[in-house]
């Protein structure tokens, strides 16, 4: 009975310390690849993932970290990526240069104001701005695509500027991670 | 009396389509022909239309800007043959014109008889007689044709009423927005969809021979260009490759498509053989270069650069060689239309948030704002340049508007659910 106990209580302490271990993502990398479909279904107690490690695609869904931010704004009739808009593009970088298997779209929008052809050509310089400063950053240009949709695809439809500025966008579309 | 007409409202509804029409009048054309067009008398089997003959011919006439008719409210005679007109009354009332006649069946029963005569109230002669006869069901068709040859026959220039105009509608929001590519006639009856897609449209463009549409569309995930015959239904694509595939525009001869490519790294103008296949590219510079447009007699392909900064209009030979610019007013000109004879050019002109439709005159270099605005946009000639038809908005809502090309008439057309925009008149077809 107590050898039994025992061995019984020691597999319990056994099973509770491995338990407690948490898994390093970077030490199994076939492991990174298979959870890479299904970031949010895990029930462990594993740590969350560090919100500055943009090569882990579990912060896609996590809001504190600059992967899950997937739209960059821009000034009326211009392409420039702003500033305070660089660190996202950074860290999308950062993720698609470490994940040979990520494939981009970069959606280019505009405002309602101009005409339609000229706006398609406007939201491509917007989607082309993201797209160079990612491949200076180290993604490949296999992995990258850049659709405009011009004016026609906007998030609001009111005539002032709170929901012009709303249109002037990129959105990264990731269609493989 | 005709004063009140300067100030009236008229409210068309047709039975067969929701669409209305409303005509506003920006200022009277102290030119504008005096005409009554009398109702004609219905000697044809019932049921007679709700909308008449002579309502459709009114309308049409005043839509030009060059007519000015007389409201039947205030006609006191109605004569319906010559012989029992009362010229004296005519004259006190300042008609210089009247068209009167009737309707009767067709022989063979299968359409009606449109009996007509334009008379000249102060020769007290008749211009002319004249028998259209229509299907059935096409007594909207008829009239237009009644109106095309009143106007031709006093303007010297062909009429644009029996045409149609090609236009796109969008409806919902997010997931369940869904667009459609019409064809309606030229007053906005009769609408018929051409393609539908839950991706946009964009861009309609009509082959000279009014058989075919050029458009835009984004079903395949990018922008692509596709010719579709409106009978039909069959269609080819033309385009497809990556980036932007837009703007098409036929030739004059319908033999090539000028169209807007960016596969090259951004867009450029390319003119693209019909028959073979093979394009050539004709812009060559970093910047946005779209919209092309031909002049009547290809010798020039007019479109929007922003080479200058801002976009503005270009031209550059069909040959080739450095374009030259077109545009000198104004921060923003863009989306080129050609009149029928060259001599202007319609565009939507942009002064900080407030764009409107501006015509230049080639000849003498000057533009001329024609419309309010605050976002008008896609302007598109009438085929015999009297009218230019463009997209405008009504609150939140897209609508399209007419306007005379003196800018004295304008026409709101209101079709259908949902928000219209890209407007394209279709060449006279014959």
């Amino acid at each position: 009975m107590n050898t039994t106990w025992r061995f019984l209580l020691a597999l319990v302490i056994a099973v509770s310390i491995s338990a407690c271990k948490t898994t390093e993502p970077a030490t199994d990398t076939t492991a990174t690849d298979t959870t890479d479909t299904k970031p949010t279904t895990e029930v462990t107690t594993a740590a969350a993932p560090d919100p500055r490690d943009y090569t882990d695609a579990r912060n896609f869904d996590n809001s504190e970290s600059l992967l899950s931010k997937r739209v960059i704004y821009f000034d009326f009739d211009k392409s420039e990526v702003k500033s305070e808009y660089r660190p996202i593009v950074a860290a999308h970088a950062a993720y698609i240069s470490a994940n040979g298997s990520a494939q981009v779209t970069l959606e280019g929008h505009t405002d309602e104001r101009g005409t339609r052809e000229y706006n398609l050509g406007l939201g491509e310089r917007r989607g082309n701005s993201v797209s160079g400063l990612l491949s200076a950053a180290g993604a490949m240009g296999s992995q990258l695509d850049v659709v405009s949709y011009g004016e026609e695809r906007p998030v609001c439809r009111v005539s002032d500027e709170s929901c012009w500025q709303q249109n002037r966008r990129v959105e990264i579309v990731y269609t493989a991670r | 009396m005709q004063k009140i007409i300067f100030t009236l409202l008229f409210l068309f509804v047709s039975q067969l389509a929701q669409a209305k029409l409303e005509i506003e009048i920006i200022q009277g054309n102290a030119s504008a022909l005096p005409i009554a067009v009398i109702p004609m008398q219905w000697r044809a089997t019932d049921p007679r239309p709700q909308t008449g003959v002579a309502e459709v011919v009114s309308s049409d006439l005043y839509r030009s800007g060059l007519f000015d008719p007389m409201d039947e409210q205030d006609m006191v005679d109605r004569p319906v043959d010559a012989e029992s007109i009362r010229y004296g009354t005519w004259r006190l009332l300042k008609v210089d014109y009247l068209v009167i006649g009737h309707v009767k069946d067709a022989a063979g029963g299968n359409g009606y008889d449109i009996v007509y005569q334009l008379i000249d109230v102060h020769t007290q002669e008749a211009l002319f007689s004249q028998i259209t006869t229509v299907g059935l069901g096409d007594l909207r068709f008829g009239a237009h044709r009644v109106a095309d040859a009143i106007y031709e026959k006093l303007t010297g220039v062909a009429g644009a009423f029996s045409t149609r105009i090609a236009y796109i509608s969008s409806t919902g929001v997010g997931s369940d927005q869904n667009y459609q590519l019409f064809v309606a006639d030229a007053d906005g009856f009769n609408p018929q969809a051409v393609v539908g897609s839950p991706e946009p449209l964009l861009s309609p463009s009509w082959s000279p021979d009014g058989q075919s549409l050029a458009y835009v569309s984004f079903e395949k995930g990018n922008s692509a260009i596709y010719v579709q015959n409106v009978s039909t239904g069959q269609r080819e694509l033309v385009s497809s490759g990556k980036g932007i595939n837009g703007a098409p525009a036929f030739s004059p001869d319908g033999r090539y498509m000028a169209m807007t490519l960016s596969a090259s790294g951004n867009p450029e103008i390319y003119i693209r053989d019909l028959g073979t296949g093979q394009k050539r590219q004709l812009t060559q510079h970093w910047s946005i270069d779209t919209e092309p447009a031909w002049s009547p007699d290809s010798q020039w392909i007019y479109f929007t650069s922003d080479r200058g900064g801002k976009p503005q209009i270009y031209r550059v030979p069909l040959t080739g060689g450095n374009p030259s610019r077109v545009t000198l007013e104004g921060n923003y000109n863009a989306r080129a239309s050609i009149s029928p004879d060259g001599t202007r050019i319609a565009m939507a002109h942009g002064r900080g948030n407030e764009y409107r439709i501006a015509v230049l005159d080639t000849d003498t270099g000057r533009m001329r704002i024609l419309t309010p605005g605050t976002l008008d946009e896609s302007p598109s000639f009438a085929p015999n340049g009297s009218m230019i038809l463009y997209a405008t908005r009504e609150g939140q809502r897209g609508v399209l508007s007419a306007v005379s090309v003196d800018g004295n008439v304008r026409q709101r057309l209101i079709l259908a659910e949902g928000d219209v925009r890209e407007p394209a008149w279709s060449p006279v077809i014959r």
